[in-house]
């Protein structure tokens, strides 16, 4: 069952966001910056959780799920260490994510040249 | 022509029927269909990655991380191939949108001004989008977590 939603709830969110930028005329980078940000937004209204738990990685896998990981991060790092952790908490959640794009990123651009 | 309402005249309604059926449906439509078939697709495959190291003893939530790590590491490698594009070019932002897209929106341009150096070549266009992501996504997070810590929730 939750690859069913999986799949619902990943695609209405592409979805959305070429509806978005189609309709708003945005780039690409544009369209990318404006839906972390409401992931980030949903993470701290409490909804984007409950999102999570009804489709997994249809929620976590499109970019609004980074920026709720952010805020997910946050909040664990101000439970453990305090306020500090509002500087903390974003880079710690996202550190597997980011460490893995730059490292596989680096590999990829030295490793391959660009098909004309 | 003695016809004076246009669609009384059953050759026009047969007529507009027809233009019609083989008008080509808004673009608008087209897109957002393909986004969602693609992004779908994506989505279901994390999903099974996610499943497939549950299987081997991670809980959901720490199956989240490597299941990223996977995705990441697969967009990286499909751009490098160059079928990343053709991804992004039939799915839009179902390509773009999941985490392989923004491999993809990394390794690109990286790729690409790779004759300018390693280092402002492929160092600094590493982030061209990734630098926006994360600068206003850390912001919002950081605003976000602020009113949360201020509340006392979270």
């Amino acid at each position: 069952m939750m690859f069913v939603w999986a799949f619902l709830v990943g695609g209405l969110m592409c979805a959305l966001a070429q509806l978005v930028m189609d309709y708003l005329k945005l780039t690409p980078a544009q369209t990318l910056v404006l839906f972390v940000v409401l992931g980030a937004v949903g993470g701290g209204l409490g909804v984007y959780s409950k999102l999570v738990a009804a489709s997994g990685a249809g929620a976590t896998v499109p970019l609004p799920g980074f920026g709720y990981v952010l805020v997910e991060g946050i909040d664990k790092a101000v439970r453990e260490k305090g306020v500090w952790g509002l500087f903390t908490g974003g880079f710690t959640a996202a550190a597997g994510g980011v460490k893995a794009a730059l490292l596989f990123g680096l590999a990829a651009a030295v490793a391959f040249r660009p098909k004309a | 022509m003695g016809v004076g309402i246009r669609g009384q005249d059953p050759r026009i309604q047969r007529y507009h029927a027809y233009a019609n059926r083989i008008r080509p449906r808004p673009a608008v439509i087209r897109n957002a269909w393909w986004a969602f078939v693609v992004g779908g697709m994506i989505s279901l495959l994390g999903q099974g990655i996610t499943w497939g190291f549950q299987q081997v003893g991670l809980t959901e939530n720490a199956a989240a991380t490597p299941t990223s790590i996977v995705l990441v590491g697969l967009g990286a490698l499909f751009t490098g191939l160059g079928w990343y594009d053709r991804i992004v070019k039939h799915g839009g932002m179902g390509g773009t949108l999941p985490i392989t897209g923004f491999a993809n929106a990394m390794v690109a341009p990286a790729m690409e001004f790779r004759a300018e150096g390693l280092i402002m070549g492929v160092g600094a266009k590493l982030f061209t989008l990734a630098g926006p992501v994360l600068v206003y996504g850390m912001a919002t997070a950081f605003v976000m977590g602020a009113i949360r810590y201020a509340l006392g929730i979270g």
